[in-house]
Formats: C-alpha cells, structure tokens, sequence
C-alpha cells in the first residue's frame, strides 16, 4: 500500500508501511503517544476514542477505535489534544465542562469534549443525539448535558476551523470530487511486519475491475462492523478494498418520486435525505447506532452486510426499494426482499458489489418502529416497518417487513394478505394478528425472548392502527 | 474556608484536555511485555489437555504460563485463598483464566492467547439459584439467620398478609476504564505496581503473597480510575499478580490489561437474587411481622461475597421500624463469575426487596403507597418513646425520613401529579404513566469493624507549598478534592494550594479499600489529623515567637496571624523550617462508637445512617412494553457538605445507575454458562437520553449528628438507592393496566419485555 498522508492536529502526518487494519485509536496511542483518546470498549459502543475528521464536505466525530488508518487518507483529525488553542486556551466546550462538572472519573470526558467541540462547530442543538454514542458511568449525563447547552452559544474557536481550510485549499478547483492529493511533508510511520495489500479505488469503475479480479476481498466502507472482525474476532482481512474514496457511490439523486441512494451514502446522510419526505424513516435512522457510528457507515454495508438486525432494510423493503448490484461492467436490479436468501447468505455473485439503492421519496403512511432494550444506540431486537395504502377505507395494498424475526429481513406476507382488501378497523387488525405466527419464528437471544419478539411483533401491527389513527403510541412523545 | 465550596474536580482542566494520565497512558520502557490470559471455553469441568504449541508459536510471544510453570499457584482472593490466579485442574466458570501469555504488544498477546487448544472433560454446571439450591451448593454451612421478635408468630395473628417471590438482576459495573495494571521490577527483586485499584493495599499484599516478599518490597501506587464502583475492589488482584510475577522472571516491566469483553467474562458483578418475602399488616399498612429469604446467586469463589451478602440483611428494613422480623440469607455456590462488590455492596438488594413489600401492601389495601411506607417509618429522633431498634438491634438515633420526605413531597408535588396522572391514564388507552416515591436509610460504616481506619500524610515545604497524601483512591467521586479542601481549611490557604498526590502504599500503609462510602469520612478526619499536627507546631512556634498562647495563631486567607503581625503562609513555613521545626505528619483516624457481631447479627455496625427520597414518574407502552423515566426529584442527606458541587454529581450519577441496575441493564447468560452480555454492544447502561427529561436535585443540609468531618455525610453509595423509585414507579404504570385487584409482580431489570410480561399479568386477572 502506499503511504497514507493526513492533518493530525493541525500538522500532516505520513504513515507508511503499517498494516491497513491499524486502527487510528491504536496508532494514536501506540505509536503518537497521543493516549488522550481512551479506549473503552475497542468495538464503537462507548464513544472514548471519539476524535473529529474533516474533509471537503465537513467535520464530523468518528470512533478511532474502529477506524482504519487508510480511511483518513487525505483528511484532517483533530483529537483531544487538539481542540486547545495554539496558545493553549481551552475550548469553549471544555471551559463548561469544568464549570458544569461535566467529568468525574474523567475516563469518557476526551470522547465527549471532541463530540461536544464538532457538535458546537457545526451548531448542532441535538444534544441527546449528538451524544449517544458517548456512554459516561459516573455523572448521570445531566451536567454534561448543561456543558453543552452552555458552550452552544460561544463562538467558534478559530483553529478549529483551520482543518477544513486547509483540506479545501488541497483540492484542485477543476476537480472537486477528487480526494485531495494530499502533499504533505511528514517523515514516515511505524514499520509493520505484515502487510497485506489494500486497495484505495477513487471510482467506482476501478472498483468493479478490482474486485471482479478479487472476489475474495474485503470491502471496507465505514468498518463500523469490519472494524469489529479486526478488533474483537482478531481476522486477517485481505485483500482489502477501502471505498471511501469512491465518490460517485456517495450521491444521492431525486428523480421521478425516486431516491437514488449510492452504497457509499452515509446513515447520517441518507437521514438528511429522507427527513421531510419520510420522516418516520428518519426518526429510525435516529437511533441507528449513534452519531458517530452514523457519521461512518454506509447505507450498502447494512444491506451488504445481510445482518437480520440491521435497520436500514426493514424500512427499505416496506418502501419496496429496488437494490442495484454491479459486477465487472454488468449492472443489475432486483427488489431488496429478494436479495437476502437465508441468515448472512445474499444474491450477490462473486465480484459483485451493492452500488446503490432507489426508493420512493414519500411514503405518507410508513411507519418504521423499533424495540430495544435502550433506546439509543442499540441494536434492535425486533424492527417493524409497516407501509399500508388505505383507500376509502379499505386496504388496498400492504408492505411490512421486520428485522430480527427471522434470519434475514423479511416481509410479513401473511400479515400483508390478511390486511390486504379488507377495511381499515381494528377488527380487520385483530384478526390479522394471529398470521404473524405464520410468518416468522423468531428466536430467543440475549436482546428479547422469542415470545416477546412474536407479541410485541403483532402489537406493532396494533400500534401502527392507533398511530396513524391519531392515537399518541410512543413513550418518547410524552412530555413530562 | 474552603470546605464547603463548590470546587470542581481537582483534575478537570486535565480530564477535559486529554491530560488526565490512566495506567495504560503511563508510558513503560519499550522492552515492556503486555499480557493476556487464555480464557476458559465451559462452565465446569477439568482440564485434560492443554495444547499451547501454537501460543507459544505465534509472532510476538515471549513467554506462556501454564498451571504446571508455577510450584505454587498464587491466589487472587480477597477473602479465603479460593481463587488461583489460574484454574489448577478444574474449571470453575466460563470465563476463568487458564493460562498466561506475555507478548511484545496488547494485540500479539491477545491473538496468541486464542491459539491454545484445549481439551476438557466437562461436568453438569450449577448456573442458577435453582440449581445451587438443588445441589446445596453454597458458601458457609447454611444460611445465615437473623431473627428479631417472632415474626412467625405476628404474622399469624395479623388482620392481612402477603406474600411474593421476585428476580433482580445482577449488574455489570462498566467502569469506563477497564482492568489494567502494571509491574514495574525494582532493584534487589522489589517491585512497583501501577493499579487501577480501589485498594492498593490488597493489591500489594496479594503480589507480596505471590512473590514470597514481605509487604515492605512491594510498592503500589495509583493515582486514578477511570471509574470503579467497587468493581476495583478486589478484581483488580489477577491483573497486578500477573505482572508481577512474569516481570520478576522475565526481569521486564510487565502491562495488563482487559480488553473490554475478556473484562465483563472474566470479573464479577454485582450479585443478582431471589427475594421471598411473608408479610403480615394491620389496616394501615403497618408491617407487623415478616420474612425474607435472600437467595443470592455468588458465582464460583467466595469473594466479598459474605459481606455482601450480611449487608443486604443489613437493609432488609430500609426506613421501616420492623419489630418482628426473620432474615434468612443463602450465598449460593454457581459455575458463574464471581460475584462482587458494586455500590451499595448488597444494601440495594436488602432495600429493594421491603420497597417491593411495601408496594404489594399498598396495592392489597388500595392505598397510595407513601402512605404505607410512612406508616412504617420508624419514629422520628426528635419524637419522644421508647428507642426502635434495626432488625439487627441497632438503636436508630438520627431518623430524618419523615420530615426529608414531607419536603420533598412538597417539592415535586407528588400528590397533585399522582392524581393528574390518574386522569391521564383515564384518558389514554396505550400509554400509561406511573409515579412512585421511595425513602433511602443507608449505614455508614464498614461491617468488617477493623477496616473503620485511615491514615495520611501532608507535608509542608519550606516554600509553603503543601503536599497531600492518603490512603484514599479517587475514582471519580471528587474524594481528592474533598479532602485537599479539608486540609486546606486547617492551614487556612485555598484548596489549590494544596498538591494532591498519587495513592501510594510506600507513603501511607494499610489502608482500607476505598469503598463503603468511607472514603472523606475516613480519608478526611485522617488528612485532617495530619494537618493539625503541623498547624499546632507552626502555632506553637509563632506564639513562642510573639510571646503568646498557640490558640491566638489565626490561619485564614493565606495568611497566618498572632499578635497583631500578619505573615504570608509561606513565609511562616520557611522561618519554621529554619527553626528546625518538623513540617511534616502523618495522621490517623478509627471511626468511633462502632461495634458488630456478625455471626449473631447484633450490635452497632454503623456510626451513623445516610438518608435521602426520591420521586420518579414513567411512562410505559402497554403494546411494548417500552418505558421511560420522564421526571425525577432527589432529595439527598449529604450532612453538611464538604462540596455540595461534587456531592450533586454522586446523587445524580448515582441515582441514574440505579435506575439503570433496574430496567435496561440485564445479563443474560446462556444455558451452557456463557454471558452473551459481555460488551456494551448487548449490556446496555443507561445512555444520555434515559436520564429524566426533568431532573430536579437537592441536598439536605442539615448537619450530621455524628463527629464526622465538617459534619458531613457519606454520599458515594447511598443515593444509588433512589433508584429503586424508578421501579417503583413503572409497577404503579403497570398497575394502571388494571383494576386494582392484581399486583404488577415486576420483576427487574424491568426491561421492556418483563413489563410487557406483569401488564399481560394484569390484564388476565383483570
């Protein structure tokens, strides 16, 4: 692999030589001495390695523990140790964390003072969202909460500007959509011993080339699970494809009442995307994960990736969203349902990659329903999304579809045809409910027991008659 | 005086900036080795075979330990010598260290560490109360029984009775920094050990015991954690253990520390249990008679598991006068981790079974459940009458329940919103809201009486510069803080004056784990001692200067006065130390009045109580389950604050982990003895969202009765019990799916399927 060239702190760095599955969070810490960014769990879920990483289109918090040193190619970090001033004046946000007694063990404080730092500078007011992926076991998250509220209103320091500035001024005018060349002048990394070969495509072309003749590669784009294969199952990946680089998967297009949404799209985008026009969607891309889980993965990897728990599908498939696949030069597409066969077993040939997804824009009745034993930042135990048409009272047409029934997402057919001609009434609902045992059999983990997934399942079905009858069913909407 | 202020943590500006030095950030020698353990695969059973060719083998490895390298196995327990540092033979739980590897780096010794390839003849597993109970598999001969009256008896003659069984789960501290210590070999076969440790002292005389060292050799310092919760209280013992002994062959520094899913396998938890209880009462809900049986599930070694245990008895009664009581206490033997100290140390389980009594009499009478637990109350100290007394026979001096609890029912206008939530269940046929309001009466104390001791040391230097040191740990708590403000207060200088040092087994020997909420009480009048001491000579000597008495010597402001001359603090301090007058002490302090027989379950194991309420409303979803906690008003006895900003952060955070340990923290093991819950990606600790969207919290003020420092009180475990209001709470949302005939039976964690389960309960008696 060839070097890889970043801003660390305000001051580029080269690295060369090193695997391509060293994470950031241990070449910071390892090889930088930079031990601010803590780790705290090593798999994305506590958020004490949360740096900031800006590139052309802006600055967002990411967990160094799963992130691989390739994939901030050309970018900027800016760690803990960065978000002083040159002079060494604190940060607004750790200003208020000080006078709101925002830390006491002190363990999770880098990782939120960074989430803190980004969410001020980009004027986010979302606390409890921006900070969701930050766990804290000692303060009760209230004073960290009046930190932030506090600093929201300061002015932004002007060095934490500067990475973006300088990414910008890296790009070629005629180019914007090539990563910048970055020339930095830095000496060289670590040596490492092991090397395997990664693969840095910048289109999507050369991509399909690559891996026709490299069936067997990894293909990285957020590694917020590939990071995990690496961190927690200790796998050897190679070869390897990053994809962050492939920016023409990265667009999202409208056209005709469509969503075109590349593999590349991020969950934190697509969010954006889908806000006005689905925003029950939205609101269940909002517990995704957590903001900087979000801030890395790609709409692709969850459908790639063919877990049984992952969010994006369910709702995709209620949307009756149709997947594109390329291989070599050969594009295909198939309805979404289709390509999860049975549990982690795909329609996806060898070479062949998912490249984008198109979906209706506007869904008036979708609503996407998620349980899990907290609300944000875990991992569905089951995940209803319901798509009905209602005309003059009777259903004239039903897409449901769950994640964590069953060992891929899956439509509820039997519900669908129980609903699907008869009139929209709590009867009709009633006697529906008894298909979703025909439907799917679920199994019992440590998220919930199978009869628990089986009730709560058809509950949903009720929920979603209340709700779009108006009915208030959601504990998150009660004020206090 | 800078007691009493709202500091904040000494080491903020460090921990908001990445400055904040842990054990893993210390940086070691680059020839250091870093270790990992190769973990048991089953439950129960012997180890026949062990294969570590291919360890042994893989890059990076320098050395692996296997039970036959070492003559004598050294052991990790705090208590009885039951737990080798690794598995001799037989496996124990799934999860137990079997072998060691000392690798060139973290990653090359965990990847070696699951090369071995292990053969096992396994044998049935006891995993659950059920199974330990059928087996009579337990630690101590049988239960432990406390009885007081006859409860038999005033059971039996009682206009109403009730009885229950419930669950309450376990919980996993997730101290954020995980287990990580470090061995350091010094000249002549001693050793330095840097631990992430709530107790140096255990961890030095543990290594001392695994080395053949006298105490004196062994040298641990720590100058923070990265969160404990007494999940660093004995834990940490197999990881500076480890180090120390392949740092003593190997002759090279030595790190260990757990990635965060070998940590939640390999440590313990806190205890989960089986509650029954046997209730009689009279009309007003006044408990005439009961009886408990804690069935605590204690996994495979004994731990701290016995005064874990003896202290959930020791909370069986909260703030209820219960004149005929029976305790009966089984600490069941399970191939599970150990199980082990975590805030409150038993108190919450003790608590939460009277709180689920309380409950179930309300809902039989169909009163308002504060009503019930007021009736209970024990008498108020100022009211006159005969002394009440603890089920364990302790007079109860200093009850302020009463009128700490009429405040906060004023505050967070329980009455007013209990029936506003009434009528708004009326009115909504899927949400459903609940309120509940719950007193907590902790006792302050170790139960082990001798731990009840501190020592410290401060020196002044002839700059006037002070240096603070003692046997305390800071873990986030603010204990550092605290007690530099105390000392501060004697030498009349601001706390910033004061140099917090690192714990350090070399400066102040032994110490007592910093746990029981102990740490300023002890910590506090011990630094205190030590500053006197120093304030008396330096007065001494002005006075003799001046020609007047040592009490006429004002230390305020920074300032030193006597006889009209005002001199800075450091000048004073230089003159003494050209004097030749000894500007350095140690200090002591034995907490008073104390006395405990635990066999018979009598006498006065707490110097005082620590008292607090809180109210907390909910909202469930009856079709989920799904359930949040929407409001909660705190209301803590922290005597007279040392600083009431640090003390706010323990309620607050406390009370959040409680409700935590109640509703979304669950473990869940599965049938062959594996916890599937052993990161946070499936063990869900409360995330910033779940704190109540209203969050009102106050302390007391009113000063301790007792002698403690500054007057103030304990705060570190106390307030986790106002989380049991959250339960409390959700069983009220869930009796709202009712018609009041049925008890909601909650068993906890309330996840979102138990309460979905006690609704369906509800709705099929209903």
């Amino acid at each position: 692999m060839t070097g890889i060239a970043f801003l660390l702190n305000g001051t580029p760095v080269r690295v060369e030589g090193d695997t391509p599955t060293r994470t950031l969070l241990d070449w910071l810490r390892e090889v930088r001495g930079l031990s601010g960014t803590k780790e705290g769990c090593n798999e994305g879920d506590c958020g004490a390695c949360t740096v900031m990483v800006t590139d052309a289109t802006g600055s967002r918090a990411l967990n160094a523990c799963i992130l691989f040193l390739p994939q901030l190619h050309g970018k900027a970090v800016r760690t803990v140790e960065g978000l002083s001033g040159p002079g060494g004046e604190m940060h607004p946000v750790q200003e208020a964390m000080i006078t709101h007694h925002g830390s006491q063990c002190g363990f999770c404080t880098p990782g939120f003072v960074v989430s803190m730092a980004v969410a001020q500078m980009n004027g986010r007011q979302d606390h409890d969202d921006v900070l969701a992926g930050n766990l804290c076991r000692c303060t009760g998250y209230a004073p960290i909460i009046r930190a932030a509220e506090a600093a929201a209103s300061a002015p932004v320091p002007d060095w934490m500007q500067n990475d973006r500035s300088f990414i910008l001024a890296q790009i070629p005018k005629s180019d914007a959509t090539t990563p910048p060349p970055v020339s930095l002048d830095a000496p060289g990394g670590s040596g490492g011993t092991h090397v395997p070969p990664a693969f840095r495509p910048t289109n999507s072309d050369d991509l399909a080339d690559w891996y026709l003749a490299h069936p067997d590669a990894t293909l990285i784009a957020g590694a917020t699970d590939v990071g995990l294969w690496v961190t927690k199952q200790l796998r050897d990946l190679a070869p390897i494809a990053f994809l962050n680089g492939v920016t023409d998967l990265q667009q999202i297009e409208r056209q005709g009442g469509l969503l075109h949404v590349g593999a590349g799209v991020t969950i934190a985008t697509l969010r954006e995307a889908v806000r006005d026009g689905l925003p029950s969607f939205a609101e269940l891309l909002r517990r995704y994960a957590s903001e900087q889980v979000r801030n890395a993965a790609t709409i692709g990897g969850n459908i790639a990736n063919g877990s049984p728990i992952g969010d994006g599908p369910p709702a995709l498939i209620a949307l009756g969203a149709t997947l594109h696949l390329r291989r070599g030069d050969e594009m295909r597409s198939l309805p979404l349902e289709s390509f999860f066969l049975d549990y982690r077993k795909q329609d996806r040939r060898p070479g062949e990659f998912v490249a984008g997804i198109s979906f209706p824009e506007k869904a008036p009745a979708l609503r996407c329903y998620k349980l899990s034993k907290r609300f944000d930042q875990d991992i569905s135990a089951l995940c209803g999304c319901f798509n009905l048409t209602v005309d003059q009272d009777r259903i004239t047409a039903a897409r449901i579809a769950f994640g964590g029934m069953a060992g891929i997402p899956k439509r509820a057919t039997h519900v669908e045809q129980a609903l699907t001609g008869q009139p929209w009434t709590e009867a009709t609902i009633a006697k529906a409910l008894p298909a979703f045992a025909q439907d799917f059999t679920p199994l019992s983990d440590m998220r919930a027991s199978a009869a628990y997934r089986l009730e709560a399942a058809a509950n949903l079905l009720r929920r979603y008659f209340h709700d779009l009858n108006g009915t208030p069913v959601s504990v998150l909407e009660v004020a206090p | 005086m800078t007691m009493g202020k709202p500091l904040p943590h000494d080491a903020a500006p460090l921990h908001v900036t990445g400055q904040a030095r842990y054990i893993d950030d210390i940086p070691l020698p680059a020839d250091a080795l870093h270790l990992a353990f190769g973990l048991s695969t089953i439950a129960h059973g012997e180890v026949t075979a062990m294969d570590l060719t291919a360890v042994r083998a893989a890059p990076g490895v320098v050395a692996v330990l296997s039970p036959e390298d070492f003559a004598e196995m050294p052991d990790c327990s705090p208590s009885v010598h039951d737990e080798p540092l690794l598995a001799t033979g037989m496996v124990h739980y799934l999860g137990q260290p079997l072998f060691l590897v000392a690798a060139d780096s973290h990653l090359a010794a965990r990847r070696a560490a699951r090369l071995a390839k292990m053969t096992y003849r396994e044998l049935p597993a006891l995993l659950t109360v059920d199974d330990a109970l059928a087996a009579n598999s337990r630690f101590e001969q049988g239960p432990v029984i406390w009885t007081k009256g006859d409860p038999a008896a005033a059971i039996a003659k009682a206009p109403h009775t009730v009885e229950g069984s419930f669950e309450v789960g376990g919980q996993e501290h997730f101290y954020l920094e995980g287990q990580v210590a470090a061995c350091l070999p010094q000249e002549g076969g001693d050793v330095t050990i840097l631990s992430s440790t709530q107790h140096p002292t255990e961890i030095q005389h543990k290594v001392a015991h695994a080395l053949h060292l006298p105490m004196s050799s062994v040298r641990v310092e720590v100058r923070r954690m990265g969160g404990g919760f007494g999940g660093k209280e004995s834990q940490g013992n197999a990881l500076a253990i480890a180090c120390a002994v392949v740092a003593t062959r190997t002759g090279r520094p030595c790190k260990m520390r757990y990635d965060r899913d070998d940590d939640m396998m390999i440590t313990g938890k806190r205890h989960d249990l089986r509650i029954l209880y046997r209730a009689g009462f009279d009309d007003a809900g006044r408990v005439t008679g009961l009886e408990f049986t804690h069935l605590f599930r204690c996994g495979w070694a004994q731990d701290l598991s016995l005064p874990v245990a003896d202290r959930a008895m020791l909370h069986a009664d909260n703030c209820y006068h219960l004149p005929d009581i029976r305790i009966e206490s089984h600490r069941l033997k399970t191939h599970t981790q150990s199980a082990t100290a975590f805030r409150g140390f038993g108190g919450p389980q003790g608590m939460v079974g009277v709180e689920r009594v309380m409950d179930h009499i309300a809902q039989m009478l169909g009163r308002d459940p504060l009503q019930v637990r007021r009736a209970n109350f024990y008498r108020a100290a100022e009211v006159a009458g005969p002394v009440q007394t603890t089920p364990y026979h302790m007079a109860v001096e200093d009850f302020i329940g009463h009128e700490l609890v009429a405040e906060l029912e004023r505050t967070s206008d329980y009455t007013k919103r209990r029936a506003e939530i009434a009528a708004w269940n009326a009115t909504s046929p899927i949400l459903k809201r609940g309120i509940a309001l719950t007193p907590v009466k902790f006792g302050i104390s170790f139960t082990l009486t001798h731990l009840n001791q501190a020592g410290a040391l401060v020196h002044v230097y002839q700059d006037g510069s002070i240096q603070l040191n003692h046997g305390g740990t800071e873990m986030g708590q603010g204990l550092f803080q605290k007690v530099a403000q105390v000392v501060a207060g004697v030498f009349g200088v601001d706390a910033g004056a004061v140099k917090i040092t690192a714990t350090d087994t070399g400066k102040v020997p032994n110490t007592s784990a910093t746990a029981a909420s102990s740490g300023s009480d002890l910590n506090g009048m011990a630094a205190r001692a030590a500053a006197e001491t120093i304030r008396a000579r330096l007065a001494a000597f002005l006075a003799e200067k001046h020609q007047t008495t040592p009490a006429k010597v004002r230390f305020a402001d920074g300032l030193v006065t006597v006889a009209g001359e005002t001199y800075d603090f450091a000048r004073v301090a230089n003159w003494a130390y050209q004097a030749r007058v000894s500007l350095s002490s140690t200090g002591f302090y034995a907490t008073p009045k104390i006395v405990w027989d635990r066999m018979r379950g009598t006498g006065r194991p707490f110097l005082y109580f620590a008292y607090g309420a809180a109210v907390t409303e909910v909202v469930i979803d009856t079709l989920t389950g799904e359930n949040r906690i929407l409001r909660a008003d705190l209301l803590h006895d922290t005597g007279t604050s040392l600083n009431p900003a640090l003390d706010i952060g323990q309620v607050e955070g406390a009370y959040v982990q409680g409700a935590g340990w109640l509703t979304t923290e669950e473990l869940v093991w599965d049938a062959k003895g594996k916890l599937t819950t052993h990161a946070p990606s499936t063990y869900k600790i409360p995330a910033c969202s779940d704190r109540p969207r209203i969050f009102n919290v106050a302390l007391w003020g009113k000063p301790n009765r007792e002698d403690t420092v500054g007057k103030s009180k304990a705060v570190g475990e106390p307030p986790f019990m106002l989380g049991i209001s959250a339960l409390m709470a959700l069983s009220d949302a869930v009796a709202a799916c009712g018609d009041g005939s049925t008890y909601p039976a909650l068993d906890a964690p309330a996840t979102a399927e138990r309460v979905l389960a006690a609704i369906k309960r509800m709705r099929a008696h209903g």
